[in-house]
């Protein structure tokens, strides 16, 4: 099937291509490896009057890590190299875990993870541990930049906190406690192709043996990936037992709010919010303790 | 309004004309006439379309034609090496019986050429995840995934061959 006609841009400067997305107006889209958006045009009748690549902004592929201040993903930066950075491998390798498992190889080398980010799809692979990392968005737009917390950045599925004529140009995520853990674990129906049908991410921070901080995201249950917040409560504080984890999976089920599709039952969907809280919760804690 | 490109496809600079909205799978197959690059799914999925974009396999369906001002395109065509009929990938997949129907194999071996340039002796388990992005549905893959590991062989020869 043909991609319905549209005008390309390829601006030199995020400038540039928010002036174009100003003066093309609601019919332009922001693409960048267009995996999603040539997708939902040949197969969703989604009609954009241009096209508007981020691909040749000098810059915007950057992998960037520094001790201070973290590790920085630019939005033309590869899903392929993001997985394979020496830097996010050693000191963010949920990040990098995520990054691999997303799609496959020929998408991983055209895709973005920042693409994924503003796909806004509840079951994107790389948003679950990046909440709850803590990561913010960089949010460039007319009236200049602006810093978002990445877990005000989903709005429903498709749905972004971007403002007209914005475009999310890097994500930032805060270098890690020395004390903590994170890990993501997702389920679809057939192993590497399909979307995810429940995913769940975590950071786990420990002070001596006792779990001082957490944050808990689970994907493609909801509307948005959901932070479990009373499954935390249940964990935070404490040392972790084998009945907490339990009692905090039994939580997460009933905080999100799943759907029957055809990657899941709903049923099936919360028993498995259950599950994934429990082995996200053990393989946070021992990457934690092995750093203590 | 169509835009002038010129890529270079299996070693030949071309130069084409081309519209935004034609994919680079559309070029290679109705502008150059390369028509071992197959169309399945056209979302990604199946992996018949896939090709090599800067030694990155890709899949040409969701790739645009005018983004490929100054790459480097490598298909099934162009995979022998010059002044050979097949590439050892195609021998090995002929040897192993890995072709049933066909319609899958381009994309298939570009995958495992890939993979090959930049992992010469993978473990099964690393041509399978190689190759997941690829759907066969005749073969089971075993048969594939033994001639992907007996290809690695045989590059391995042919590269301890050659006078460096």
């Amino acid at each position: 099937m043909r991609l319905s006609h549209f005008d390309y841009h390829a601006p030199a400067t995020v400038e540039e291509a928010i002036a174009l997305l100003q003066s093309k107006g609601p019919g332009a889209r922001v693409m960048a490896g267009g995996t999603d958006l040539l997708i939902k045009m040949r197969h969703a009748g989604l009609k954009p009057k241009a096209i508007i690549s981020v691909k040749r902004i000098a810059g915007l592929d950057t992998i960037a890590f520094d001790e201070k201040r973290g590790l920085i993903i630019g939005a033309a930066a590869l899903l392929a190299d993001v997985a394979n950075h020496p830097d996010v491998l050693k000191h963010y390798p949920t990040v990098a875990q995520a990054a691999r498992g997303t799609a496959n190889a020929q998408v991983r080398n055209m895709g973005t993870v920042i693409g994924n980010l503003c796909n806004a799809s509840p079951s994107a692979d790389n948003a679950p541990a990046l909440l709850a990392m803590g990561a913010d968005v960089r949010i460039h737009g007319p009236a200049g930049v602006r810093t978002l917390p990445l877990e005000q950045f989903f709005k429903g599925p498709g749905v972004t906190a971007l403002e007209p004529f914005e475009i999310v140009t890097s994500i930032h995520v805060p270098t890690l406690a020395p004390h903590s853990g994170t890990a993501y674990i997702s389920l679809s129906a057939r192993g590497k192709l399909d979307c995810t049908a429940v995913g769940a991410g975590i950071m786990l921070t420990l002070k001596g043996r006792v779990c001082e901080n957490l944050r808990l995201f689970i994907s493609a249950c909801g509307p948005t990936p959901i932070r479990a917040r009373k499954a935390e409560e249940i964990i935070r504080g404490k040392e972790l037992t084998v009945d907490a984890m339990d009692k905090a999976g039994a939580e997460a089920s009933w905080e999100t709010r799943p759907i029957t599709d055809v990657r899941a039952s709903a049923d099936y969907r919360s028993k498995m919010v259950a599950v994934l809280t429990r082995r996200v919760l053990k393989q946070a804690h021992e990457s934690a303790l092995e750093r203590l | 309004m169509k835009q002038v490109i010129e890529l270079n496809v299996n070693g030949e600079p071309y130069t084409v004309a081309v519209n935004p909205w034609q994919t680079l799978n559309e070029v290679l197959r109705e502008d150059i006439n390369l028509t071992g690059v197959k169309i399945g799914c056209g979302s990604g999925d199946c992996g018949a379309c896939t090709v090599l974009v800067d030694g990155r396999a890709v899949s040409s369906c969701l790739s645009l034609a005018i983004e490929m001002e100054g790459k480097q395109i490598v298909t099934v065509e162009g995979m022998a090496p010059s002044g050979e009929t097949l590439h050892p990938i195609q021998e090995a997949f002929i040897e192993k019986g890995a072709i049933q129907c066909g319609f899958c194999t381009s994309g298939m071996e570009i995958s495992a050429l890939h993979l090959l340039n930049h992992n010469p002796s993978p473990t099964d388990t690393e041509i399978r995840e190689a190759l997941s992005g690829n759907l066969c549905r005749c073969t089971g893959y075993t048969k594939i995934v033994e001639a992907v590991a007996v290809a690695g062989q045989k590059m391995k020869e042919a590269s301890e061959r050659k006078p460096s």
